[in-house]
């Protein structure tokens, strides 16, 4: 596995609450999870994917945890086109222009 | 060496707020319930001039009050004979972060520079972890922001990672969570560790900061209707909204204008769940919240919370998810205005609301707010299909929150639903008692329920009968 420079921007994981440690007056599917943080910042030494490791944050916080990604990236997105949406539009400048389909008795 | 386990921390909870907000709530404490609230907002707060000073300083606020024509000409297709009031937007999307949120931030960060800490921290998912990143990158001030995020796959809800995307190119340091309420933990050992500033939504200068949006719609509507509005939609969740714009219409005399809250309906749906978390399509302006945090405002993040909406909702509706994203897309199609969905809660009310209203009212939607990748309806209906949930036109009546989201069949089928207001205001009442652990309250006591809740004094003392609380 490669090793990952010191000074690397990454994200780690932790974990903050085990299970047992948790609030009482939580749901159960809640309580049966532990609770778990992710933080990033620069890498304070060498090492690999899944290592025990220190960052120091932007914050210039030291956090530790296990060394999960390597230039964390935005993956979201505007999701799958939903058909549905287009005809909204169609159906309301339908309704301005002549009145027809706005439902009224 | 001190001690972080959950409960050492929780217990110093009062310890670290007190060095984080740098206020002494337990002195504007009245009676063993009551607070002189009016007294904490003045002397902790900014007046109203400082505050569009500051703001203006920041570039927040004089945002522009836009009229709704072809929504109202489409309100007025389905409206009886002589009904259908004009519909006016507040478009708070145009602030430096792209919400009304950055005139909260404006005043905590601008605080928080003032008292010389080196940064500031808040605890959201949502519009505000933005605007304070950025008020922080304009103040020179350090930022982080913790987040409740993900669920236990780490799968997280795309508005909300959107959000981290926003604070973080601002500059700030983004925490992230799996569900659950012991954020709080996180928070408060990160304001430990870091004495950096709570920029809570909750304290005086988070609500100081909202006057100045009610104070422009009232200004604004004068100066191009030469009226006041007739009524006031806020999107109502943690009450800040509700209770700064309602100060702000005070201030500026609009005392007969009505203040209605609107609150997305996820009834059903547990907010600590870690199943129910992506199972909702709207991370705020919601019954989650709204209920909630009006029945008991102080579960806040701070010792008092300076937002109390029971003192001035004249009425609080809900309304369907699948409603709001209807909305959503007829603002984008017939005003030219793409704004995100949760922001147009209080539209989608005020589409149903102004029905009711004669032509020639005014009725004002006080906020929008930005939308872009993951925080678009179209990412978060695709989201929501990804997530089992069924997706369809039909009557909204019919949706479930958490199995359905149904789009509206035709505009007419869009409605608010009413709530109670006394109903939680007597919540609000008992919440107080059992809080409080009282059997028995003084005279002050029961006067500071009266204002909090809008009621005459003979009237809380009959609700407080109601609960065999006897007031000596």
């Amino acid at each position: 596995m490669e090793v990952i420079k010191k000074g690397t921007y990454v994200q780690i994981h932790q974990i903050v609450l085990r299970p047992e440690e948790r609030a009482s007056n939580l749901p159960d599917e809640t309580k049966n999870v532990p609770l778990e943080m992710w933080v990033k910042g620069y890498l304070n030494s060498d090492a690999m994917i899944g290592d025990e490791v220190y960052i120091t944050t932007l914050t210039n916080r030291q956090v530790k945890g296990t060394l999960v990604e390597v230039n964390p990236s935005y993956k979201h997105d505007f999701g799958n086109f939903v058909p549905e949406i287009l005809k909204i539009g169609q159906d309301l400048r339908k309704i301005l222009k002549d009145g027809e389909g706005c439902g009224r008795l | 060496m001190a001690d972080y386990s959950y409960n050492a921390v929780m217990a110093r909870k009062n310890e670290i707020m007190k060095m984080a907000v740098g206020i002494d709530y337990s002195k504007f404490q009245t009676s063993r319930i009551g607070f002189d609230y009016e007294r904490m907002m003045r002397e902790t707060g900014y007046t109203l001039q400082e505050v569009q000073n500051i703001q203006r300083d920041a570039g927040v606020g004089n945002t522009p009050l836009i009229e709704l024509k072809n929504l109202t000409a489409l309100v007025r297709k389905i409206s009886p004979k002589g009904k259908g009031a004009r519909i006016f937007i507040k478009d708070e999307a145009c602030n430096p972060s792209g919400s009304f949120k950055d005139r909260r931030a404006a005043i905590s960060v601008y605080h928080a520079k003032k008292l010389g800490y080196k940064g500031v921290v808040a605890a959201t998912s949502g519009n505000y972890g933005a605007a304070v990143a950025s008020q922080a990158a304009m103040r020179n001030l350090n930022c982080i922001i913790v987040q409740e995020c993900y669920d236990s796959r780490k799968v997280g809800q795309p508005e909300i990672l959107e959000k981290q995307r926003k604070c973080e190119c601002y500059g700030a340091e983004v925490v992230q969570l799996t569900v659950g309420p012991e954020l709080f933990y996180t928070f408060l050992r990160i304001l430990e560790e870091t004495g950096y500033f709570n920029a809570s939504l909750y304290s005086p200068y988070g609500i100081a900061g909202v006057e100045t949006l009610g104070y422009e719609v009232a200004i604004q509507c004068r100066e191009q209707l030469g009226k006041d509005p007739d009524a006031v939609v806020i999107t109502h969740a943690g009450g800040g909204n509700v209770t700064g714009t309602a100060r702000g219409l005070i201030k500026a005399g609009a005392l007969n204008t009505k203040v209605v809250g609107a609150s997305v309906d996820l009834t059903g749906l547990h907010m600590a769940s870690d199943r129910d978390f992506n199972r909702k399509s709207f991370t705020t302006g919601h019954t989650g919240f709204g209920i909630p945090f009006a029945t008991w405002p102080d579960r806040s993040d701070v010792p008092r919370s300076a937002a109390r909406p029971l003192r001035y909702l004249d009425r609080y509706v809900t309304i369907k998810q699948g409603e709001v994203f209807y909305m959503t897309e007829a603002l984008a199609q017939l005003e030219g205005l793409e704004r995100g969905p949760a922001g147009n809660t209080s539209l989608t009310a005020a589409f149903y609301i102004a029905q009711e209203m004669d032509e020639d009212q005014i009725i004002v939607v006080q906020e929008t707010e930005y939308t872009g990748a993951g925080k678009h309806h179209m990412a978060q209906l695709s989201f929501a299909r990804e997530n089992g949930i069924d997706i369809r036109f039909g009557d909204p009546e019919e949706e479930r929150a958490g199995e359905s989201i149904i789009l509206p069949e035709n505009p007419s089928l869009i409605k608010t639903r009413d709530v109670d207001l006394n109903k939680l205001k007597k919540s609000y009442i008992k919440n107080c008692i059992d809080n409080y652990k009282v059997d028995e309250i003084g005279i002050k006591d029961a006067e500071f329920l009266a204002e909090d809740t809008k009621l005459s004094i003979e009237e809380v003392k009959k609700i407080l009968t109601e609960i065999n609380v006897k007031v000596v």
